[in-house]
């Protein structure tokens, strides 16, 4: 039993090892005077920062990023909900058909995805390309992650509970708005924040629809044609891995205390 | 089986209907769960659906409550048609099997949550929580989050929360069946008590016989979405209508007998293991018809003789032998071959002190009366 138990934890050093090694490398060169990114280690500077917050360029891609992001898991949120109710609630003739279409994005290539809409959009719909269409893309393929997150929230809920409140008196309506989005609002801030990170690091799409207004995945692949470039992205990863952890430490942080308030127990999540 | 239930016995207090049905029908898809139900709940009363699961008593219940359309037929509460009345807007209010406390809300924000829709001030909603928290026994408990209740206490936070409104029914669906055997058997009596103090009417369903005849003023029996029964408890355990009303309310035992013939309020039978008797027209519920058919008395209904006993004066002996004996502490269970018949039947008796506990084997003398028969042809 002890050698197993040896072997997987040799396993899980050795996995964890690969998976955030290079992460870990992204500050170091950050803070590396050297525009080349080997070893050895040259000295210590904070200039790639200071280079950061001045192109106003790249500041412009963090907005329109942030612009999508926020929209995206507003939008495919609001979607999820729907999807989510209306599976876990109603009967209705070709569900089973109809939510496989909902999810198909799931498992379609971006590839092909970016292609279609492209030609839907600039061929026959007739719309430029900018923002706004970035942000009908990543609602498309983040809508698949909203419901399957939902779907779990809502089918956890008991039928009777939304029966009770309209039983004493509440409408249609005001139950779900008292008892049901509450109880549900774990699965929705798991949502958004799932949403929120896939459309922020989503490139495939985002390329083909943004038009002149670059989001921040596609500004950065961009800069990687100009050498003395790359220790700024170096810094800009950082900060991006620092707020994502911030992030979800957050977004963790309420779900346990919704699930803890509702009286449950933990169970998965995402840290 | 017809779908009119048995006349009702009469009750000393007999009221007004509140709630009518008239030929409520129920169809799921194909699936004929209710097969016009047409009964009246008077006001006031303990009414209880009992039956086994899938005979449409839940479906009833929440047809009531507005949850679940009629396919076909008509709800009256207190003299009005039902029919477009949402579960909202209808004058009762529901006890759910799994209590459906709302879990992100604190003891006093369930209880006082159909409050929300009343113009009353803050004070008075205050005060009319406070009160329905001390009708159920939970003074205090109101500022308890309602997750870390235990499920007695989660019970009394519904029916607090389902009584706040005075609704003029209360709907309960199976709300013991969730306690272990002592809570339940404390709720069942709180729940009585509970009922006769603000005198709403009660309409309980369960599959529990022991629970509805303990609760109830009358009880109707449900089997395959039909009334098969109504009565009160004692009528409905003396005087079952079928032997599948019988069967389900306690034990009964069957013996094989023939109908000779009928006469002056008289039924004459020839029952294997007893003879040839008569007994009272009332003693057959159902309709009489002459030939096979069968009898069925009670566990408690015959008297095992003991050494020095005296002889009763009234009835009539059988003999037979005992075959298995069960102890119950305050009762003995015989499965007794009476003699002649092959299937063994069920007597009790008490424990008192100087009784002895016959063992398996032992030949005993049986005290019977014709009276204690009920015939089913």
């Amino acid at each position: 039993m002890k050698s197993k138990g040896n072997g997987f934890r040799i396993y899980a050093i050795l996995y964890l090892g690969f998976l955030y090694a290079p992460i870990v490398l992204l500050p170091i060169f950050a803070f590396n005077n050297s525009t080349v990114i080997s070893f050895p280690l040259v000295g210590f500077t904070t200039q790639w920062f200071q280079a950061l917050v001045t192109d106003t360029s790249l500041l412009l891609a963090v907005r329109h990023s942030l612009i999508v992001a926020v929209s995206v898991s507003i939008l495919a949120t609001t979607f999820g909900v729907f999807a989510a109710r209306a599976t876990t609630r109603y009967k209705f003739p070709g569900k089973g058909g109809l939510m496989g279409m909902i999810m198909l994005p799931l498992v379609l290539p971006d590839i092909i995805i970016a292609v279609a809409l492209l030609g839907a959009i600039t061929n026959i719909l007739g719309m430029k390309l900018s923002l706004i269409t970035v942000i009908f893309g990543h609602t498309l393929i983040a809508t698949p992650f909203t419901i399957a997150i939902l779907n779990s929230a809502f089918q956890s809920l008991d039928r009777s509970l939304e029966e009770a409140a309209y039983d004493l008196g509440e409408t249609k309506i005001s139950t779900f708005r008292l008892i049901i989005l509450p109880l549900v609002m774990p699965g929705i801030i798991s949502a958004m924040l799932i949403a929120f990170t896939i459309s922020l690091d989503e490139y495939i799409i985002a390329a083909f629809l943004s038009g002149t207004e670059a989001t921040l995945p596609v500004y950065i692949f961009s800069q990687f044609r100009f050498p003395q470039r790359v220790p700024v992205i170096m810094a800009l990863g950082t900060i991006l891995v620092c707020l994502s952890i911030v992030l979800l430490t957050v977004a963790e942080y309420f779900r346990r205390r919704g699930i803890a308030k509702a009286g449950g127990k933990s169970s998965g999540g995402f840290l | 089986m017809t779908s009119s239930p048995a006349a009702a016995a009469p009750t000393p207090k007999a009221k007004r209907p509140l709630i009518e049905l008239r030929d409520i029908e129920k169809y799921y898809g194909d699936y004929y769960a209710l097969r016009k139900i047409t009964t009246d709940i008077r006001e006031g009363e303990f009414f209880s659906l009992l039956g086994p699961s899938g005979c449409g008593k839940t479906t009833l219940l929440r047809c009531i409550a507005g949850f679940e359309e009629l396919s076909g037929g008509n709800l009256l509460i207190d003299g009005k048609d039902m029919e477009g009345v949402s579960a909202n807007h209808r004058p009762t209010n529901m006890v759910f099997q799994s209590y459906a406390i709302f879990p992100h809300l604190t003891v006093e924000e369930n209880v006082g949550f159909g409050l929300r829709r009343e113009k009353a001030t803050k004070e008075d909603k205050a005060r009319r929580v406070a009160e329905a928290l001390e009708m159920v026994g939970l003074k205090g408990y109101g500022k308890r989050a309602a997750h870390a209740l235990s499920g007695g206490q989660r019970q009394r936070v519904a029916l607090a929360r389902a009584l706040i409104l005075k609704p003029k029914v209360l709907l309960l669906d199976e709300p013991l069946s969730a306690l272990d055997k002592k809570m339940r058997e404390q709720m069942q009596s709180e729940l009585r008590k509970l009922q006769r103090q603000v005198g709403i009417t009660f309409i309980l369903v369960t599959h529990d016989q022991e629970e509805a005849l303990i609760m109830s003023d009358r009880i109707a029996v449900m089997f395959d979405g039909v009334i098969a029964q109504l009565d009160s408890p004692e009528r409905l355990y003396r005087r079952p209508v079928s032997r599948k009303v019988a069967e389900f309310i306690g034990i009964m035992n069957f013996l094989p007998a023939t109908v000779t013939g009928t006469e002056g309020g008289q039924i004459q039978l020839e029952v294997a293991g007893l003879g040839a008797i008569a007994i009272d027209a009332e003693q057959c519920p159902g309709a009489v018809k002459t030939g096979e058919a069968s009898v069925g008395f009670r566990p408690e209904t015959m008297t095992v003789l003991f050494e020095g006993d005296p002889e009763p004066t009234r009835g009539k002996i059988a003999g037979g032998e005992v075959e298995e004996v069960v102890y119950f502490g305050d009762m003995s269970y015989y499965d007794v071959k009476l003699d002649g018949v092959e299937k063994p039947v069920q007597i009790s008796m008490r424990n008192v002190v100087g009784r002895p506990v016959l063992g398996r084997g032992a030949r005993i003398r049986i005290a019977w009366e014709a009276g204690a028969l009920v015939l089913f042809c």
